[in-house]
């Protein structure tokens, strides 16, 4: 695998130049690459890991599963595409094991997806069944320590 | 009132305190040092290795072990610097030992008279000089160049050797520098010390840590060498194990028998514990070394690209995880630098006379850090240069050559 994608799928905020110093390449290499990666898709985006907690914005996050019956012209993929554009959607998984497709949605309160669910989900004709679980709290998000305490123990200098 | 002044040891007297003693204490006083200052790595210890040691205190298996090391663990070490050093040695050639600080301790006491000569190329690693002294050693630096990769070189060394000359100190990869041996430079040093009854202490605890695709080359593999070295090595570096204090040693019976005799009566065995976890680690974690191997090499390159970028020259570390810029652009001491930036820019980083007097003009950087804890650092060094650069103008010395 490239190391400029290990590198960004860390921390997006490394300049080019910084990038550069660490693969021993040239800026304009890197600011090409990323060009690329960007054109055909394979990096589709840059986002800020926010604790939610920790602002005043009211933030619920659910996930939700769902068992689905394909029907003819209707299958996963449409199903998952049609569920993906509710803007209250945040990711959609089609899964193996107990159900076929997996979500998560943001809301402000536990009302708000309980009415995204019961109005909008539940009423998709290949959807059978729906199960909802609300997160309580956030321990680690892509990788990064939320709620957890993440300090370094290691003494300030040692040889 | 006991006099303790006339009761201590005088060799122990004798003894310099660690260079970065009142350095360290400076920097425990501040609550929010940025520290590029350690020597151990940010990564916990793999996940695997971890519960080997819990299953172990679940089962009860809080006993001594043999003195020289369980046997599986022996044999297991054995496979490990076979697989990966390509070195051949037997349980009976291999001791376990607290940390590889307790094998360079053993080693340098199983071999060294009062009188007898040894040879540290320096910088290097803080414990070899004064372990030697304590055995009544003289201590014989011999300096190695930035303009060498930091290389022990030939000429040098046999500039050194007298008939006295005992034991050579071989710390590579080392700390503080960066710098390796490559084959053909052990194979030059091995002419040097083919015709001689010098012994080698072969520090290789970065032995896994080595950049760009080169791999470490143990002395001990060079022709006539395994029968007078001792290898060291040990698990903090390699596999993030630093508070579990285990480490090792191999060489030639004779010389690890008498270590053993030494390690028996000193401590008696390493931590049970900790084997029972080691022997997990390298059955089952070449892959994590490698892992943790790639991102060092990510951070070791963007912090050579940042130090060059903001004026401080610096050898690109080929093995460890340090690199080791010269501040002498600055017109400062080493110490003088890393007080200065620590109370100005509350970042600490050790002053290269800590790892001897030919460090000086050097601080070491440790890149055991996040490159988002990199970056925060490297942005204050580069506020700390600026300033020292307008102190020199309003002072009229002219420009650092950055």
């Amino acid at each position: 695998m490239d190391q400029l994608l290990s590198l960004l799928s860390e921390d997006a905020r490394l300049t080019n130049a910084e990038l550069a110093a660490a693969l021993s390449t040239s800026e304009e290499d890197v600011a090409a690459r990323i060009a690329a990666y960007e054109a055909s898709g394979v990096i589709k985006g840059y986002k800020a890991i926010v604790d939610w907690d920790k602002t005043d914005r009211d933030y619920v996050n659910a996930r939700i599963e769902l068992k689905v019956i394909p029907q003819k012209d209707m299958g996963f993929e449409e199903i998952a595409g049609i569920i993906a554009k509710f803007d209250e959607v945040e990711s959609v998984y089609l899964m193996s094991g107990t159900c076929d497709i997996a979500l998560t949605v943001t809301g402000k309160s536990f009302k708000d997806v309980a009415m995204f669910v019961a109005h909008r989900l539940a009423p998709l004709e290949s959807v059978q069944s729906t199960s909802t679980s609300f997160v309580l709290r956030t321990y680690k998000e892509l990788g990064v320590f939320v709620a957890l305490d993440d300090t370094d123990e290691r003494e300030v200098t040692s040889l | 009132m006991i006099d303790y002044e006339n009761l201590l040891s005088d060799q122990v007297k004798k003894l310099q305190p660690s260079g970065i003693r009142r350095f360290s204490e400076l920097a425990a006083e501040m609550d929010d040092v940025i520290s590029l200052g350690v020597g151990e790595p940010d990564f916990q210890t793999p996940w695997v290795i971890r519960q080997a040691g819990i299953e172990s205190l679940e089962r009860g298996r809080t006993h001594y072990s043999p003195n020289a090391g369980f046997k599986d663990l022996k044999l297991e070490i054995c496979r490990y610097l076979e697989r990966r050093m390509g070195l051949s040695y037997t349980p009976e050639e291999t001791m376990v030992t607290v940390g590889g600080s307790e094998a360079i301790d053993m080693m340098i006491r199983a071999v060294v008279d009062p009188g007898d000569e040894v040879l540290i190329p320096e910088p290097c690693y803080v414990s070899y000089d004064p372990i030697a002294r304590l055995s009544g050693a003289k201590v014989v630096s011999i300096p190695t160049r930035f303009e060498d990769d930091f290389c022990l070189t030939p000429e040098a060394l046999k500039a050194a050797i007298t008939p006295k000359s005992k034991l050579l100190i071989f710390p590579y990869p080392n700390n503080p520098t960066g710098g390796i041996m490559r084959r053909e430079d052990l194979e030059a040093i091995a002419e040097v010390l083919r015709g001689t009854n010098i012994l080698v202490l072969s520090d290789e605890i970065y032995a896994e840590l080595t950049y760009g695709g080169v791999k470490h080359v143990s002395i001990a593999s060079i022709e006539g060498m395994r029968e007078r070295t001792i290898v060291v090595n040990g698990f903090s570096k390699t596999y993030a194990m630093t508070g579990w204090r285990l480490g090792y040693a191999v060489g030639p019976a004779p010389l690890i028998q008498q270590m053993i005799k030494i390690h028996q009566f000193a401590i008696m065995c390493a931590p049970t514990t900790s084997q029972y976890a080691a022997i997990e680690a390298l059955r089952s974690c070449d892959d994590e070394i490698e892992a943790m191997r790639d991102e060092y090499d990510l951070r070791g390159k963007y912090l050579v690209g940042e130090l060059n970028r903001i004026g401080l020259k610096c050898f690109e570390p080929k093995g460890a995880f340090y690199v080791f810029p010269s501040i002498k652009c600055t017109g400062l001491t080493s110490e003088q630098f890393c007080v200065r930036l620590l109370q100005e820019e509350h970042v600490a980083v050790i002053p290269g006379d800590a790892f001897g007097s030919w460090g000086e003009g050097h601080v070491r950087i440790s890149y055991c850090y996040s490159l988002r804890h990199l970056k925060i650092a490297i942005g204050k060094i580069e506020k700390f240069l600026n300033k020292l650069e307008g102190e020199r103008h309003a002072s009229g010395q002219g420009e650092m050559s950055r």
